[in-house]
């Protein structure tokens, strides 16, 4: 589904991605941990087209993406969400939802000029889709609010909202639970659950463990912006270089 | 003298048409982009060049002369402008906010500069004349004459208006307002942000051709010096009035401006005598800069301000406090 292959990224004098090489398989759920700095966000910037690999190739599906802008990789099925929630704060939650639509044909200028009929049809429709959306991760209240008036948790189920109203085959989730009061969180955990049952690939990065551990069944471990190893959740727990690796700071 | 002032109520009312269809043009570009422009009176010169050479008559040592109809030249004049906006665009709008402002100013005095220069192409400093006018023959009678006109560019004027209504409230304006708030996240959910930037560019510079254009055809004569930088900062005076983001509040400011403009203008022309008045006339660009400050300083969002807020919004769910205090 999505391959990293000997991903590197140098800013300047730091290497904030070493050499990295991994899958991640169609529907599964893997997580991404690591120690802060370890590279993650910035290896979700080369996977999302934010920021271009030094060296080293990206592949989504059958193609390779490591040039192409980050607007491109939404129509390959790639969907990111924000380690700091990126809310549209001036427009309403509905609003928000609604722009990820794709393929809308009033997206384009003429046609809503033209076939103002055939716009204003799919327009019903997509408001139908993100209203149910935004039901499922608990904000219907606040449909009609402006986005910045939500709380950080809110808003980075906004954002989940939002990715999934453009129909994604895959999904970076950059730390969903971070800042997240458990009432919410349980609901972000449960709806990335269903929606993965409906065959969405995620791939998530997240310091909490028991987080990872109810979600994925496949974890890499970054430190100094190399993979250290991979495995399943109870494992990684355990595994001595990895404790070494969170409680002594940079490894050996 | 009632007939007097209702034909120079209906000519006031014409021309500040116009201006709002500029505005209409900018506020595309500024109020609902964030593109700062500021070569407007290039834009509107290459509508009004372009329309007049479609539509006057040829003319032996200069270029064209046409004799299209005047639509026909209109719609050219929109092509032309917005044609030239995107070529602007697509050279400059990878460059920062800043550097476009610079580049549109420079570009709008080249254009200056060749109206005034290119003798054979644009009649050089004389400019050109016998543009043909839609109501030419009702001329005689000012009453009529100033009415037709007026109803004339106040219908094209709705119809811009109602145009761009549309647009703002459609799927694309929602996806430009989203890359104005932040173009990072609308391009990862697939949205390119040149590609709007450059659509809206180009929508706004076609307006402002429209505008210079149906100008040239009232008027029916035109020269380098309508085209100055007094002109863009006019309209966008005009726009910062009447509340950037809205159109109706373009057109408002549009009409509240070239109110106080020439109100200032008729002042000066009775208050002073005449060894004055060429002096006097900085007077008038005075008097918008009062106003634009008053209205900065009473209403930073203008007349009818736009939805759009210029505050930074808060970052956490802790300033939600702060945050209906601003609204
Ligand atoms: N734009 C940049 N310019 C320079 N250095 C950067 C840039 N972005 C990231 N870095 C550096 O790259 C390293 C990796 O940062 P990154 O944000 O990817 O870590 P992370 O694993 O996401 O950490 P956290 O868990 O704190 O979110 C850090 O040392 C950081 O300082
Ligand atoms: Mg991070």
């Amino acid at each position: 589904m999505l391959e990293a292959q000997a991903v590197s990224k140098h800013f300047g004098g730091v290497t904030a991605v070493d050499d990295v090489s991994f899958k991640v398989a169609g529907r599964e759920i893997a997580g991404l941990i690591g120690p802060n700095g370890a590279g993650k966000t910035t290896m979700f910037n080369l996977l999302a087209g934010s920021l271009r690999p030094t060296s080293g190739r990206i592949r989504l599906k059958s193609r390779y993406v490591e040039t192409s802008p980050p607007y491109a990789r939404m129509s390959c099925g790639l969907g990111r969400t924000f380690q700091i929630p990126r809310p549209f704060a001036e427009m309403t939650v509905m609003e928000n939802v609604l722009v990820a639509a794709r393929d809308q044909v009033g997206e384009r200028m003429l046609p809503n000029w033209i076939v103002p009929g055939r716009v204003g049809r799919l327009e019903r429709a997509n408001v139908e889709k993100a209203r149910s959306l935004i039901d499922f991760v608990k904000l219907g209240r606040l449909a009609g609010e402006p986005a910045r008036t939500l709380s950080g948790g809110q808003r980075k189920l906004l954002e989940f909202a939002r990715v999934l109203m453009a129909d994604p085959e895959i999904v970076l989730l950059d730390e969903p639970a971070a800042g997240v009061n458990p009432g919410l969180l349980e609901t972000i955990l449960t709806r990335i659950a269903e929606i993965n049952a409906r065959g969405v690939t995620f791939l998530i990065v997240e310091h909490n463990m028991e987080v990872i551990a109810r979600l994925c069944a496949r974890v890499l471990v970054m430190v100094s912006g190399r993979i250290l190893c991979e495995g399943k959740p109870r494992e990684i727990a355990a595994d001595p270089r990895v404790i070494e690796a969170y409680l002594g700071g940079a490894p050996r | 003298m009632i007939l007097d002032l209702i034909a120079y109520g209906a000519f006031f009312l014409t021309t500040a048409l116009t201006y709002a269809i500029m505005c209409l043009g900018l506020n595309v570009q500024w109020g609902q982009t964030g593109l700062f422009n500021v070569g407007v009176a290039g834009f509107v010169a290459v509508g009004a060049y372009v329309s007049a050479l479609s539509t006057t008559p040829p003319l032996a040592g200069r270029f064209g002369g046409f004799g299209l109809p005047i639509v026909a030249g209109c719609l050219i004049a929109m092509v032309a402008s917005g044609a030239c906006a995107g070529l602007v665009g697509t050279i400059t709008l990878r460059l920062r906010a800043d550097y476009l402002a610079i580049t549109t100013f420079g570009i709008a005095i080249a254009i200056e500069l060749v109206a005034l220069n290119a003798q054979s192409l644009t009649g050089g400093p004389f400019g050109i004349g016998f543009i043909p006018r839609p109501f030419g023959t009702l001329a005689p009678s000012p009453i009529v004459f100033d009415s037709a006109n007026l109803a004339l560019v106040a219908g094209v004027a709705c119809l811009v208006f109602l145009a761009m209504e549309r647009l703002a409230r459609s799927p694309w304006g929602r996806v430009l307002r989203s890359i104005r708030e932040d173009d990072a996240a609308a391009a990862s959910l697939g949205k390119n942000p040149n590609r709007y930037r450059l659509q809206a560019f180009a929508l706004g510079g076609s307006l402002m051709g429209l505008a210079g254009a149906l100008q040239a055809h009232l008027i029916g004569f035109i020269a380098p010096d309508n085209y100055l930088p007094a002109l863009t900062f006019q309209v966008w005076t005009m726009l910062i009035v009447g509340g950037a983001g809205s159109n109706a509040g373009a057109v408002a400011g549009a009409i509240v401006v070239w109110g106080l403009w020439s109100l200032s203008g008729l002042l000066t022309s009775l208050l002073l005598p005449g060894d004055q008045q060429a002096r006097a006339a900085s007077l008038q660009i005075v008097a918008i800069g009062v106003m634009l400050v008053v209205i900065l300083l009473v209403r930073p969002r203008g007349l009818l301000g736009g939805s759009f807020r210029r505050r930074p919004p808060p970052n956490d769910g802790g300033s939600e406090l702060d945050a209906g205090k601003l609204v």
